[in-house]
């Protein structure tokens, strides 16, 4: 197996754990760590892929996880305001009782 | 060389793995800095060396500080920390997901061939970085700027919230 598959094989993993957790956990901030670690994994396969891709131009990975890094970090800020007003409105993050619009 | 990838892997996934078993919020949020942390190690061993930087600053820094504090101002006793076990059908298909996702993406990795190039990693310096994104990327540049402007307005919108106010608190 050569490094590139190492590395694909490292990144499947981690976005594999990351679905996992956002799907079984209840609290609204794992979830959105759960996101956070797929975000990361996608990450990892641009370094990879500009690391060991024959031909690659000399600066676009970084580039593109320096993108994706600012997109997460907004991402992330939404995200936490938004755990943040759920708790206000029904004093726990458990994402199981934030069901007041369901049908 | 690989021996160092394979090493800095089983951290990064064996903490994250953790992170999402822990009861206690705390243990997880600092379980997931370390995986971060684990990342950036992966990039520095790629050769990326800014990438490195930005993760450790944006994730280890910044990223999990705005966690520790969500998880903190979101709880209302100690005891609050360690939330009710999650349902085990929920967890069990959860986990199943997880192993179906990964099992077709390892398929999918280990089947296809896949060229590597065998040199070193591209030589890229912060000065070249800083060429590319003031020159081609200068757009993209200019709109996630706007974009995190606007997210983090947002987010202290939805966060701050339309208390009423207390007359006793006026001046």
């Amino acid at each position: 197996m050569n490094p590139l598959q190492l590395c694909l094989v490292f990144s499947s993993l981690l976005f594999a754990v990351g679905l996992a957790g956002a799907l079984a956990r209840n609290n609204g901030i794992l979830v959105l760590l759960g996101l956070e670690l797929m975000l990361n994994a996608a990450n990892l396969n641009f370094i990879a892929f500009w690391r060991f891709h024959p031909g690659a131009a000399p600066a676009t990975g970084v580039i593109f996880v320096i993108f994706a890094i600012a997109v997460t970090a907004a991402e992330t800020a939404v995200g936490l305001a938004l755990v943040i007003a759920l708790y206000r409105h029904q004093q726990n993050i458990r994402l199981s009782e934030a069901n007041r619009l369901k049908g | 060389m690989n021996a160092v990838l394979i090493l800095i892997a089983l951290v990064t996934v064996g903490a994250a793995i953790l992170a999402m078993s822990r009861r206690n919020l705390l243990h997880s949020v600092l379980l997931f800095a370390g995986s971060w942390a684990g990342v950036g190690a992966f990039f520095l061993w790629a050769g990326a060396e800014f990438a490195a930087f930005a993760q450790v600053l944006v994730y280890v820094g910044a990223i999990s500080m705005v966690v520790l504090f969500a998880v903190l101002l979101t709880r209302r006793s100690r005891e609050d920390l360690a939330p009710g076990p999650v349902s085990r059908s929920r967890a069990i298909s959860a986990v199943l997901a997880g192993i179906a996702v990964a099992a077709v993406l390892l398929a999918a990795v280990a089947g296809t061939p896949l060229a590597v190039s065998a040199g070193p990693a591209p030589a890229v310096s912060v000065r070249q970085i800083g060429g590319e994104l003031m020159g081609p990327h200068a757009a993209a540049l200019l709109v996630v700027g706007v974009l995190l402007t606007v997210a983090l307005l947002g987010a202290v919108v939805l966060a701050a919230g339309d208390r009423p106010e207390n007359p006793e608190d006026a001046p």
